[in-house]
């Protein structure tokens, strides 16, 4: 089918375009012309007139929880990518702290086969070591030659340092990241940042040395082996300069940071809200000042949500029980646009590199471009739509967010990719 | 003058004239505890529930006396700790006992925060009668009663809180209520046992114990629980009762009078010396009397706010 897209504003900083008054025309999920398109000319088109609208590439989330296999109550691949599109991605990494874990070919080709037929494309991360156990490394070779693209123990640091480097050495004849998240086991375990709030609320704490010990340690390590290091979900102040002097003397570090640790601090843990126990745990103001100038200056590279279903029944419990994660596929676009962009922290264009090249390029996977003969793959943005998230309208299975109700300034309107169409709730096969 | 809050879920944020309102109404009820017939009317027709997800005799009994002695029906609802996570949830029961029409609850629970998310389910008035490791409410204000019972007054008084300060919820209402109060606090202990930025709440921290006696008008010596983690935050028993504990030769050291409370029960020989606990039995068992009328006050004054 044909589909005219009318009036748009294309975007692409790697392309370096950037053009208003755009009309593209999609002929059977193919870009077939950009430029001017006379709508009579082309019989039986359908038309989207995306006025005030722009079109950048299509978005990717590199740390998404599908929870399939094994927790598909709170989440299914199908679900989950439902939440991705609606949230405006084409694309997500699905990390491997699924019941078993992703670390054997089977699972990986289960959750690609699962996903093949939907317009999010998923990537899958798999396990650093079997079952995420830090013990022995899981089959790499096996897990890259099913389709994983990067490893990971999710959800803890790889155990030891010797394992780490194993991991590092072993992952390099694919050149692809080893994924981490920091934390120290032995001064983990507490249910919120350790500081006067941690103190006042009687919740036993995480220090933030925790996290920027593993930051140093895999830092080292990586500079040492050669390996490839992407530090998700960064938090502290500490872990930022660390991951940008490591930077400066060119090691291979990449970071990501959540849009709750951008937008959020520990003082609204007050309320002993479940749906504000993530880990991570939220920080302080000068972490996130810290974070806002890593976002700036590129020491992060991406925008990550750690989407983390979780079932009301288990959030439903007393703040030290409850499990740690919040969604957060469908509010990223909305909270990155309304704290980074519109505060003027970073650009559109830095926005657009962070959320849909660089997690791309992290993972080595082809960013999509814009021109006649590729497949479409874009995220329609409206940067300026004020609107109100409400949790009840998630296409996820679970409702963890702590931001419903939120407003929010901009958002994703829709995405093309693989043929398929979601625009203000209507999809189409084109 | 009644309350401002229906709740009593800790005294952080609590006024003075609250405070100054259960310390007097507690004075009234502790009259009424001399006497031979020990019962008022007062809450008659009130269900309250003891709901007890951790172990606690002391508190628990206190409770019910007082409730006993308000004339209130009281339900006993204790539930061993490994069945929090499994099985009937925390919500359901609640659900179960509000059900049963009751209007106060006063709740005990290993998990901090756990009266704050009663409120939200349930219409009764809750009490903390313990949180994790977050407030224990009615046991600062018994002993701000203490001390004012003793000492005649709490405003400018010099009050340290002695031991580990970091895992007890006694300490944190005593720091929030007594600076409430306008006595000048600090806190004496193991520095692992003291929290990070403590300072921030507007307290002193003493790593020496006899700077602390010397320094200050009142120590509340809180109790080493042995059982517990704590072990892990000093080196051996003898080690912190050589550096921390109260001694007849340290007090004589300083020569001047210092009032010593003690939440009980003692660990004789740890956190306060055999002798010197002797000389303390007197105060210890009025504090045990003074918490009945503390939660008498308690319950009084929210049972009758609605």
């Amino acid at each position: 089918m044909k589909v005219i897209l009318k009036n748009v504003s294309l975007f692409h900083p790697a392309q370096k375009i950037d053009e208003k008054g755009i009309d593209i025309l999609l002929t059977d999920g193919v870009i077939s012309k950009i430029g001017k398109i006379k709508a009579e000319e082309i019989s039986g088109a359908k038309i989207f007139d995306l006025t005030n609208k722009h079109i950048v590439p299509g978005f990717f989330d590199m740390h998404v929880h599908l929870r399939e296999p094994g927790r598909e109550d709170e989440e299914t691949v199908i679900t989950g990518c439902n939440a991705a599109a609606n949230g405006g991605f084409t694309g997500i990494a699905c990390m491997p702290n699924t019941e078993p874990a992703i670390d054997s070919a089977e699972i990986v080709t289960f959750i690609k086969e699962k996903s093949k037929d939907h317009l999010v494309d998923v990537e899958v991360i798999g396990a650093a070591t079997l079952d995420r156990k830090g013990e022995y490394i899981s089959p790499m070779a096996e897990l890259y030659e099913a389709g994983a693209v990067g490893f990971s123990d999710d959800g803890v640091a790889i155990k030891t340092a010797g394992i780490l480097k194993r991991a590092f050495e072993y992952s390099k004849m694919y050149n692809v990241p080893i994924i981490e998240h920091c934390e120290d086991e032995t001064l983990a375990g507490g249910a919120m940042n350790e500081g006067i709030n941690s103190t006042m609320l009687g919740l036993p704490p995480i220090p933030s040395v925790a996290e920027e010990l593993i930051v140093i340690r895999d830092i080292m390590l990586a500079e040492y082996t050669g390996g490839k290091i992407h530090i998700a979900h960064i938090s502290t102040k500490k872990s930022v300069e660390m991951v940008r002097e490591a930077k400066r003397k060119g090691i291979a570090v990449t970071s990501e940071v959540t849009p709750h640790h951008f937008t959020l601090i520990d003082d609204s843990l007050k309320s002993y809200d479940t749906n504000l126990k993530m880990n991570p745990p939220l920080r302080t103001r000068a972490d996130i000042d810290e974070i806002l100038l890593g976002l700036q200056d590129g020491t992060i590279d991406c925008i990550s949500s750690d989407h983390a279903p979780h079932s009301a029944e288990e959030k439903e419990a007393e703040f030290e029980h409850a499990p740690n994660g919040i969604t957060g596929l469908e509010t990223q676009v909305g909270l990155a646009l309304t704290e980074l962009y519109h505060k003027k922290v970073i650009t559109l264009e830095q926005l657009i590199e962070k959320m849909a090249i660089n997690p791309r390029k992290i993972l080595n996977l082809p960013v999509p471009s814009i021109e006649v003969g590729q497949i479409a793959n874009f995220t329609i943005l409206d940067l300026n739509e004020i609107f109100t998230f409400d949790i009840s309208k998630s296409k996820s299975k679970s409702k963890n967010s702590p931001f419903d109700k939120r407003l929010l300034t901009g958002r994703a309107i829709g995405v093309i990719n693989n043929c398929k169409l979601f625009y203000q709730d209507e999809f189409l096969i084109l | 003058m009644p309350l401002s809050s229906r709740h009593l879920l800790g005294l952080q944020g609590v006024p003075k004239e609250d405070i100054q309102l259960i310390l007097d109404t507690a004075s009234t009820f502790r009259e009424v505890l001399e006497r031979p017939i020990k019962r008022v009317p007062t809450l008659q027709g009130k269900t309250i529930v003891n709901l007890f997800y951790e172990n606690s005799t002391r508190t628990r009994i206190s409770f019910e006396l007082a409730e006993k002695r308000l004339s209130a029906d009281s339900i006993n609802f204790a539930v061993s700790a490994s069945s929090v996570s499994k099985g009937e949830s925390f919500k359901d029961t609640i659900k179960n006992i509000e059900a049963m029409k009751v209007d106060m609850v006063v709740v005990r629970h290993s998990a901090a925060g756990t009266p704050l998310y009663l409120t939200n389910i349930s219409d009764a008035n809750i009490i903390n009668a313990g949180d994790g490791i977050h407030e224990h409410p009615t046991q600062g204000l018994l002993d701000m009663y203490s001390i004012r019972e003793k000492l005649r007054k709490i405003e400018g008084l010099k009050v340290c809180i002695v031991g580990d300060v970091a895992h007890s919820r006694v300490a944190l209402s005593n720091i929030y209520g007594l600076k409430t109060m306008g006595a000048d606090v600090s806190v004496c202990g193991p520095s692992t046992m003291i929290p990070r930025n403590i300072e921030d709440l507007g307290v002193k921290v003493i790593y020496n114990i006899d700077e602390a006696i010397q320094e200050n008008d009142v120590l509340n010596v809180l109790r080493i629980q042995l059982e517990r983690k704590a072990r892990e935050y000093f080196p051996s028993i003898r080690e912190y009762a050589k550096y921390f504990g109260i001694t007849e030769e340290r007090l004589e050291k300083n020569g001047k009078d210092i009032l010593i409370l003690h939440p009980g029960p003692i660990n004789r020989g740890v956190e306060i010396s055999s002798g010197v606990a002797d000389g303390l039995h007197q105060i210890i068992l009025k504090q045990v009397t003074n918490g009945v009328a503390i939660r008498m006050a308690v319950l009084y004054l929210l049972g009758t706010l609605n």
